[in-house]
């Protein structure tokens, strides 16, 4: 499965940076979108799989073969910042747009100069 | 005490603006006897030194790094600390009555106090680092001093020459003395001089020597670096005469003799010190015989003997270290000396053109002694310091064969000639009609050039206050060994003194025919400037530069981004093909059926989003996409990042489907070969994280902290789910820092939407900025 | 964009939605959940009420501003590490107490907890704040 994950990883990284070389700016943030999946997808692979138990200790119990904690603990983090950070991205866009009446960067760039 | 004397520099540097505000140009006399009050301290140190027990001063910084602030006076610095305070003392006086009324005045004496406070560092210092850091700041100082008539553009083009020069030869010396402190095990300068062998040894002498070389040269003009100096001529006279003779131009030669002991003695040393020093000399002293501006005159005249010292040094023979320890006094009383009494005339009369000038004698009677006394000096007549200095050189050269000692020869009769035109013919003969009638210069302006000439006669007449007690133990420093050094006016019928003979009177020829040599001399030797290696550098780099921005900085986030993948894939692809870097994963459990289809829908929903021309469709892509990845989570034992992914695709739909009521649609911007090219890109991008993640799999480089968490999640955290307690517990501090950036998130989002709106076209009206207005 | 289904849905749906969210949040220190999950549970209830009638009237019925929710859970997961910090230990160092309420059996309070509803409260602001802010214009 980690294989396959590696080629899902590799197809999801690809899809993004095309997206993020878009002019448009709406396709950049679907590609930070997709960026961002592809990241927490590959710390969550490069880690290792477990299947099935979650980092959950039972009480008195000995200790069984559990998922690392350590990755969910990053990744988490990161959906929850990669939410805000998209919120942010869209809405500065959005403002951008009807400041501008455009979605294109480069015209945004002329526009700045 | 001696960590206070390079201190206090720094402090009264801090004070002199306010002293000179108030006490305007005669501060000079009180910020003088700051230096003056250090001179004598550095003087107390003499007899101590001399005996063979350096006084040394250690503040400890990080212990384990081998860094501390640690000084040590031995002779060899004290001999410079004293020419550098005492020097300091005469220029602050003199610079009062110099740039008398210049509204900058203060701001010349905080430079100027700061510099000798930077080069009392250098000399003092007993660490590697903590001489580079004074050293730097030295290049600093100078650099500001030079162009402290900053509105003249000359000036400013010189100090940054200068600076670029100098601060050039820097970055060679850093990871010069890097490389020989690694050489010899410390970084201490007086541990590191006991290592000679096992640094000569050291595979790294070779590049430590050579950068450390280059940090030397730059500083102390050599030749092909040495066309900064004569342009440095813009600073006012005090500076030229204390940084640019007597003091900062010497620390290159400082360097040479105090490493001279560890890196001495192989050929590498003899020929590229030696060399370039015989260079140096022969070329500065005829390119001084074309110059008519006095200044300009000195300046190429200096030159010429730093050139001379650093071939005593590359000689490196007891005799010649001894000579040049001499020498570097001797001409440090007479250089600054006829500086300073450039600087006198050109005060009263308007000019430095050495043609121009004529009978100032009369006029100024206490300057022309100065000048005399420094031009007999400099000329090396019996019975000053120079003739002493001369003779000693002309020994030491005869140990190595007559061709040099007459080589050394005609550039000393080159000198003779300079005294002449600086110290003899201004203030003889017959005066010359002049725009000014000339005065004496104020006191403060013939008190300096008075004491140091009449320092050279002193010296001159009694040798014996200085051989045993200061030069001679600074040339054993030099040396690494003990020397006896007993100086003396008459040494009998040497070959030195013929020689000696034979320089006065080709010197004093070359003066009466100098005015019909100059011009040709100048145009002979114009090709030797390596100025315009300088200039022709300087335009390459400022279009290299130009041309990088432009490349990189070009605006386009395109063109960013295309950079930047390109660099990670290349670098990727790089370290992945080296052999061994890829690996198919070591335990790659079978999939299941259901687990093959989620990484199907992952990636359909990938290519959807790419090729959809619909703005929902895309999104709804992505957000399928997402679902995808929660649903690996969910397989692989993480359901708290399932739910939370779950939730969070929902959100960013959501979000997305909001604003596209305010955006337009997509629209093709781009031709077909333009996606082409970023399709393979994308797809090579892709392709190396695929082939990353391979290798990367069940890689354990260091072990992991994830069983710790394991243990103590019940009984420190009182948590039996693990992710939970490192986001709450463990890692709480994250966490918070989260928290707080989804906060500031959230309200720059309100903020962006709330905020009152400018129109849409144009700059925005008044009303609309009110701070337009009150803001002023 | 408001339609009869959606609003009885949603209006069923949250006080459902609620008690999960506190049920995630309760339960997040044993098992999954927390307060990452139970916060965006209840912003997607709120959202959700939004979306089915409008923002306006989701605004009313939250009574408090959003912002406001932020603030409040930054306060909470400050004050959970100042706790630590006032009893001589490291900034953020969990304290505990064991509460023995008879008929409901030992019961474990910790400032993690109090740190948790500060995620929990930052987290339901946030998306409030950015989705009302969005629905309104």
């Amino acid at each position: 499965m980690e294989t396959v994950l590696a080629f899902v990883i590799g197809g999801l990284y690809a899809a993004a940076i095309y997206m993020l070389l878009r002019r448009s700016v709406v396709k950049l943030l679907i590609g930070l979108g997709l960026l961002s999946h592809a990241a927490n997808l590959l710390i969550f692979t490069a880690a290792g799989l477990t299947r099935g138990r979650a980092p959950v200790v039972t009480a008195g119990a000995p200790a069984a073969v559990i998922a690392d904690p350590l990755p969910q603990a990053l990744i988490l983090t990161a959906i929850v910042i990669g939410f805000g950070v998209t919120a942010f991205a869209l809405v500065l866009v959005f403002r951008v747009y009807s400041t501008l009446r455009t979605d294109n960067l480069d015209r945004m760039r002329e526009a700045d100069a | 005490m001696i960590i206070a004397s390079v201190a206090a520099g720094f402090g009264a540097a801090l004070i002199a603006p306010v002293v000179t505000r108030w006490l305007r140009h005669r501060a000079g006399w009180l910020l003088g006897t700051l230096p003056a009050a250090l001179a004598l301290y550095f003087a107390s140190l003499i007899p101590q030194a001399a005996g063979g027990s350096a006084t040394t001063a250690r503040l400890t910084w990080v212990e384990d790094l081998g860094l501390s602030l640690s000084l040590r006076a031995d002779s060899l610095s004290l001999l410079m600390a004293l020419l550098i305070s005492g020097i300091g003392a005469l220029v602050v006086v003199y610079a009062g009555g110099y740039l008398k009324g210049h509204p900058a005045l203060g701001a010349l004496y905080a430079w100027i106090l700061a510099f000798m406070a930077s080069m009392l560092g250098v000399v003092l210092a007993d660490n590697l680092l903590v001489l580079f850091v004074f050293w730097e700041l030295t290049s600093i100082t100078s650099f500001i001093l030079i162009g402290f008539h900053h509105d003249n553009e000359q000036a400013r083009a010189a100090a940054l020459q200068a600076l670029l020069v100098t601060a050039g030869g820097g970055l060679a010396l850093l990871p010069g003395l890097v490389l020989l402190g690694m050489a010899g095990g410390t970084f201490e300068l007086s541990e590191l001089n006991l290592q000679a062998a096992r640094i000569q040894s050291s595979p790294l002498f070779g590049p430590a020597l050579a950068l450390v070389l280059i940090g030397a040269f730059t500083k102390s003009a050599q030749f092909p670096f040495h066309f900064w100096l004569p342009n440095a001529m813009a600073a006012p006279t005090p500076v030229s005469a204390y940084l640019h003779s007597a003091t900062m131009v010497k620390a290159g030669v400082y360097l040479l003799a105090r490493l001279s002991p560890a890196l001495a003695g192989g050929p590498a040393w003899a020929f590229s010190v030696g060399g370039i020093g015989a260079a140096t000399m022969l070329l500065g002293g005829a390119m001084a015989l074309a110059q008519t501006d006095l200044k300009r005159l000195l300046a190429y005249s200096t030159i010429s003997a730093l050139g001379l010292l650093t071939l005593l040094i590359g000689i490196g023979t007891p005799h010649a270290l001894e000579a040049a320890m001499v020498l570097l006094l001797a001409h440090a009383l007479y250089k600054g000396a006829l500086f300073l009494v450039a600087g006198a005339v050109e005060h009263e009369t308007g000019t430095r053109q050495a043609p121009l000038l004529g009978g100032l004698a009369r006029a100024m009677p206490w300057t022309a002694a100065a000048a005399g006394l420094a031009m007999l000096s400099m000329a090396g007549l019996p019975p000053l310091l120079g003739f002493i200095s001369k003779e000693l050189v002309y020994e030491s050269a005869f140990e190595l064969g007559w061709p040099l000692a007459v080589t050394i020869a005609l550039t000393l009769a080159f000198s003779v000639c300079v005294s002449g035109v600086v110290g003899l013919v201004p203030f003889w003969g017959r005066p010359k009609p002049l725009e000014r009638h000339p005065h004496e210069a104020p006191p403060s302006m013939t008190f300096g050039p008075l004491l140091l000439g009449g320092l050279s006669l002193v010296f001159g007449l009694a040798p014996g206050l200085i051989d045993g007690r200061l030069a001679g133990p600074a040339a054993a420093a030099a040396l690494g060994a003990p020397v006896a050094l007993k100086l003396s006016l008459w040494h009998g019928l040497t070959p030195a003194l013929g020689l000696s003979a034979a320089t006065l009177v080709l010197g004093l020829g070359l003066l009466v025919f100098i005015r019909l040599m100059r011009t040709r001399l100048h145009a002979a030797l114009r090709p030797w400037g390596s100025e315009r290696v300088y200039q022709a550098g300087l335009t390459a780099l400022n279009l290299a530069a130009r041309g990088l921005t432009q490349l990189l900085q070009s605006g386009y986030h395109r063109r960013y981004l295309t950079i930047i993948v390109l660099t990670t894939v290349a670098a990727g692809t790089f370290t992945l093909m080296r052999s061994g870097a890829f690996n198919w994963p070591a335990a790659d459990s079978p999939p299941g059926y259901y687990e093959l289809g989620v990484a199907l829908l992952i990636v359909a929903a990938a290519v959807m989003a790419v090729t959809t021309s619909s703005r929902l469709g895309a999104v709804a892509a992505m957000g399928a996409a997402g679902y995808g990845v929660a649903l690996i989570y969910l397989i692989f034992g993480a359901p708290d990042l399932a739910m939370t992914q779950f939730l969070i695709e929902s959100l960013t739909v959501i979000l997305f489907v909001l604003a596209f009521h305010h955006l337009p649609p997509f629209a093709r911007l781009t031709t077909v070969s333009e996606r082409a090219g970023d399709a393979a890109l994308a797809l090579a991008a892709g392709a190396m994280m695929t082939a990353l993640v391979l290798s990367a799999v069940g890689v354990q480089l260091y072990p992991s902290i994830s069983p710790y968490y394991v243990q103590a999640a019940e009984s420190l955290a009182h948590a039996r789910n693990i992710v939970n307690a490192i986001l709450v517990d463990f890692r709480g501090i994250d966490t918070l820092g989260e928290i707080c950036v989804l906060a500031i998130s959230a309200l720059g989002v309100f903020a962006l939407l709330k905020m009152p709106r400018r129109k849409a076209e144009g700059a925005p009206t008044p009303e609309a900025d009110p701070q337009a207005e009150t803001g002023r | 964009m408001t339609s009869f289904i959606l609003t009885t849905t949603a209006r069923l749906l949250m006080p459902l939605l609620f008690m999960f969210s506190l049920f995630l949040y309760a339960r997040g220190h044993n098992e999954p959940g927390g307060g990452f999950v139970a916060g965006l549970v209840a912003g997607a209830a709120w959202v959700l009420y939004a979306l089915a009638t409008d923002a306006a009237q989701a605004r009313r019925a939250l009574r408090v501003q959003p912002q406001s929710l932020i603030g409040w859970g930054l306060l909470a997961a400050l004050t959970s590490g100042l706790i630590g910090l006032v009893l001589g230990y490291p900034f953020l160092t969990g304290q505990w107490i064991r509460l023995d309420l008879p008929g409901f059996g030992a019961f474990e309070l910790g400032t993690p907890l109090l740190f948790d509803l500060g995620v929990y409260l930052t987290v339901l602001g946030v998306t409030t704040t950015i989705v009302f802010a969005l629905a309104e214009e």
